[in-house]
This record gives C-alpha cells, structure tokens and sequence, in this order.
C-alpha cells in the first residue's frame, strides 16, 4: 500500500488533528468569549468525521484495503463502529458543556480543542494494529483526559479528581508499557500480526507476563475491578459535563482497544487470557453492584454503575467468539446512550440559584417537582438495571445469549444473578423520585440543549429502542467479523 | 558477560521500587512523579536492551516515543499539581482525601 492511500485511509484523524489546532488558534485570538463557537465548530468537526468514517461500516470494510502505514493503523468497520460511537459521546460532551461552565464563570475555549484532541486519540486507539500506535493513541486520549479532570480549576473537587486521575492514569500507563516491553522483547515485533504469528507456537513465561501486564494496564483504563479505585473518585469530582465523557468515550476506546489486543494480538492464546478477563468480569459485576448500595452522591452511583457495566461487557470479551465481539459492540452502544441519558440527568438538576444538586435525598419527590425529568431518569435507572420493556435489557440479553452459546453457562448464570442485586440500587433512585417526600431542591431551569440530548438518548432506551436491534446487530456483527478478519 | 537476562532484572526492579513508591509513599506528590519517571525509565531499559538483543531497531524507536510522552506526562502533572496546591495549600499525599466512599 502507498503512502497516498494510506493518508486516504487517515483522512478523519487529519482532519481532526488540524481541526484541533486551528480551533486553539481561534479560541487564542478571539478569546474565551469565542468559546461557545469553537465548541460548536468542533462538534461540527465531529459530525463531518463521522460522516467519513459511516461509509466504512456500512461496506463492512476488512482486509489488506484498510491497513495503512505498514500495519501501524487500520481503518476498518471495528475501528468505525467504535468511532462513530466516540464521535457521538464526544458530541454530546461538547453540547452540554457551554451551559455548566458559563454558570461557574469558566467556560475556556480549552475545553472543546481538548475534547477533539482526546476524540482523536481514542480514534488512534481504536484504529491501533501496532503497540506504538496503541501508546500513542492512549496517551494522546489520556493526557487530554487529565487537564479535563481538573477543568473547573477553582474547584478542590475537581483538582483534586485530577490529580488522583493522573496518578493512576500514568501508573497504568507504566504497567501498560512494561507489559508492552516485554511482549516486544520475547515476541521480536511490535505489529499485532507479528506478535499473533509469534505466539501460535506457544507462550513463553516472559510473554505470559507481558500479556498479564498489558491486559491489567488496560484494565486500568476501562474501570474494571481490582483496577477499578479510581473511577468514583474521579467520576464524583470532574465536573459533570467532563464524567458524562469519561463515562462513555474513553470506555468505548479502551473495550475496543483491549478487544483489539486480547482476540487480534493475542488471539492465538485465548486461553491464556480467558481466566483473567472471566475473573474481571464477575469482580466487575460483583464490586460494582455492593459498592454502589451506601452511595449518597449521584454520581458516584453511576461511577458504581458504570463499572457494574464493563463487567457484562467483559463477559463478551471472555467468550472469545466473533458472537461474543458483536455482543460488547451492541452492549456499548446502548451503554452509551444510557450513559449520556443518565448524566445529563444529573446535569440538569439544579437547585434555585443554579447550583448543581447531587445528593441522591436531594432529588426526592422529583416527579412531582419536574415530572419529565423524573421520568427520564427512571427510564435510565431501568435500562440500566436491565428491565425488559427498556433497551438496556437487549445488550444484557445479547451479551448472555454469547456466553451461553460458546458454553459458558456458569459466567451466564452468576452474571445475571449479580445484575439482580444491582437492580436493587436502580429501583432505589426510582422509589426515591417518586415515592419519598419532595425534598424540593431541584427546580432549576435547564437549556433546551439539555432536553433534546436528554429526550435524544431516552427514545433510544425506550422500547422503541427495540425497532433498532436487527440494524444494530447487523453492524456490531460486520465490526466484529472485520475485527476477526484482521486476526 | 553480561546477558539479556540481568538487563531484564534491573528493569523489573526498578518497575517495582516505581510501583512501590506510588503505593508506599504518604508524604509528597512530587515523589510521586518521580516513581512515575522510574517505572517508564524501566521500561525504556527493557525496550532498549531488548532492541539491542534482538538486532531490531523498532523498540529503540519506541524507547524514543515514551522520552517524549513522558515529557508531557510531567508537564502536565506538574500543572495539575500547582492549581491543586493553590486551592488547598497543601501537597501531602494524606490531604487528598476530599472524596472518599
């Protein structure tokens, strides 16, 4: 492949990278009253790239035609099913963010060019076929995710989420690379093709401890237990619009990267690695669903709920099957809009003077103060929980029908066992909202902006959800067949 | 002689004192920082030893790639670190703890 083609093949990246550029310029000149607009220009930025990346979903695009620079990069339906994904959360980050900020006074045009910096290095990690373009990628994603913690600099909270962010980010990136060092030292490459060609004929014990090392870093960044500590810390502290990212983009980057790492590079040796991600996955479930139960802030029960979901996501991962990879596909995506529905929930409840209201007593009796929202936040809460009529309960249905398909009936069973007492604290926030007596805090007004995103992700969840599955499932199993192709 | 194994010995003892400092450590961030330094050192050890067994250049390549994130890496804990200390005053690892739960 020449080097024209594969510049073709990166065309959204390129656009990104210098879309990123030109916005700091702009926000450097015209100033932070300039701010609203360069957020709008990169959400258009994001719209035009998603129309970029769609075509190659749509033709199901696999094979040598999509690999650029020599197997460093590849633009394949996997890596497009995942960034349309990003795209769209990216989006919603940028769209919501305007309002929170302008209210504490610290809306910077910063914001939206570090949003599209951190986008564009989720977009390098989905597309990774090469550990160097995975590090690049992942650190791109997660250096811009450090300074967005810490966003609200006046706020000890969000300092303070930073800096606990940017710890066990950085320590995660070391184990990540150590792990990277020593599957390049006993496999002899740094390709994925290579480093798959070099343990088919078997796993030495130094490759064994790269594997180890690189599925724990990893595990670091998609919040899955025992690597989990961070993420109600972070997630109750960064402001609301930088959790509603975190919680859905970095997620869908970091599962497709470990899919990537675990079916593609490492995929002759799926027994080696099948054990820890079942462990990851229950431990996820488990943690995520008992920890979530003494909360009083809202957002860290979502922090909770969000590593309860990478637990059934990673149930997918250990079946190792094509099956299994188009489950997670659907699985994020509707974790996604459940995400974004939930957060911006949060987002929108406000006290009178505008402050954010955060604590769970706080918001009870809100279906009779602001009936819509109420119902929108049920609506999430049994989604989330997995409830039949909603959408949330299909990409469960879905991961478990994979489990049980590539026999996995035990991980089957435990998981939905364990989804049970996680119903417990979705039903919770529901009996609070509508059965308590109304604290009568949150009755601020909120930007139309809001509703629609809101309204947006809550149609998505209903059961009208359910009118989407079959295309759904027709392009999560496209992505996951060029995810196996590549393998 | 000296062989790949033994390059492999001081890095993997250095990844441990890194990850060690970070867990151990309960007086300054800053010494924080620098655990991180030496965990990515290790690990630039590892690729560049590895590299020169092997006869590859890729992972001197790479040794040269983690130089330069963990540049930024710094910058920007550094930067965090100083709108941290103007909001509390403080930079002791025990104060971080506004959030717990």
């Amino acid at each position: 492949m020449d080097f024209t083609a594969s510049l073709a093949l990166i065309a959204p990246e390129i656009l990104l990278s210098v879309a990123g550029l030109v916005l700091l310029l702009a926000g450097a000149w015209m100033g932070d009253g300039a701010s609203r607009l360069v957020s709008y220009a990169a959400v258009a930025v994001l719209a035009v790239c998603a129309f970029m990346v769609a075509p190659v979903l749509c033709t199901a695009a696999m094979g040598p035609d999509t690999v650029a620079f020599g197997g460093q990069f590849r633009a394949d339906a996997f890596a497009s099913f995942a960034k349309l994904l990003i795209y769209a959360a990216g989006g919603a980050a940028l769209l919501v963010a305007p309002a929170f900020f302008e209210r504490h006074g610290a809306m910077r045009a910063e914001y939206p060019v570090l949003v599209l910096f951190a986008v564009l290095g989720m977009g390098l990690m989905v597309s990774a076929g090469d550990l160097l373009t995975l590090y690049i990628g992942l650190e791109l994603n997660s250096l811009s995710a450090y300074v967005l913690a810490a966003f609200l600099r006046t706020d000890e909270r969000s300092a303070e989420a930073g800096l606990k962010y940017f710890v066990l980010g950085a320590l995660a990136s070391g184990i990540l690379l150590f792990g990277m060092s020593l599957t390049y030292g006993f496999t002899g490459t740094t390709a994925f093709e290579g480093i798959r060609t070099a343990l088919a004929g078997g796993l030495s014990t130094g490759a064994l401890f790269g594997v180890i090392f690189m599925l724990a870093g990893l595990a670091f960044k998609i919040a899955a237990v025992p690597f989990h500590m961070w993420t109600p810390d972070v997630y109750e502290g960064a402001p609301t619009p930088v959790t509603t990212f975190f919680a859905t983009a970095p997620k869908v980057a970091a599962v497709g990267l470990t899919m990537r790492v675990a079916m593609d590079a490492f995929g002759t040796q799926a027994s080696a690695w099948q054990q820890v991600i079942i462990f990851a996955a229950l431990a996820s479930i488990v943690v995520g669903a008992l920890g979530a139960i003494g909360q009083v802030n809202i957002k860290r029960l979502l922090a909770y709920s969000s590593i309860n979901n990478v637990g059934f996501i990673l149930i997918g991962l250990a079946t190792a099957t094509q099956a299994g990879a188009s489950a997670m596909l659907v699985y994020l995506a509707i974790y996604v809009a459940m995400s974004v529905g939930g957060f911006v929930a949060v987002l929108m409840l406000r006290d009178a003077d505008g402050e954010a209201v955060e604590a769970i007593a706080d918001i009870a009796g809100l279906s009779r103060t602001q009936p819509l929202l109420a119902l929108c936040l049920a609506a999430v809460m049994f989604s989330l929980a997995g409830i039949p009529p909603l959408f949330g309960f299909w990409g469960k249905f879905v991961v478990f029908q994979a489990a049980v398909q590539a026999d996995m009936i035990a991980l089957a069973a435990i998981g939905i066992a364990a989804s049970v007492i996680g119903a417990f604290y979705y039903l919770k926030i529901v009996k609070i909202m509508y059965f308590d007596e109304p604290a009568d805090k949150a009755h601020g007004k909120s930007d139309w902006i809001h509703w629609a995103l809101l309204a947006v992700s809550a149609i998505f969840i209903s059961p009208l959800g359910y009118l989407l599955t079959r295309w759904l499932g027709s392009l999560a199993d496209k992505a996951a067949a060029a995810l196996l192709f590549a393998a | 002689m000296i062989g790949i194994e033994h390059y492999v010995v001081v890095s993997s003892i250095l990844f441990v004192l890194g990850v060690q400092g970070i867990f151990l450590n309960r007086k300054n961030v800053i010494v924080i920082l620098m655990a991180i330094e030496l965990i990515l050192l290790a690990v630039n050890i590892n690729l560049v030893a590895f590299s020169a067994f092997l006869g590859d250049l890729t992972g001197q390549i790479f040794a040269m790639f983690v130089l330069t994130v963990a540049a930024g890496e710094a910058a920007i804990g550094l930067a965090i670190l100083v709108i941290y200390f103007r909001g509390r005053g403080s930079i002791a690892v025990d104060d971080v703890n506004r959030m717990r739960g």
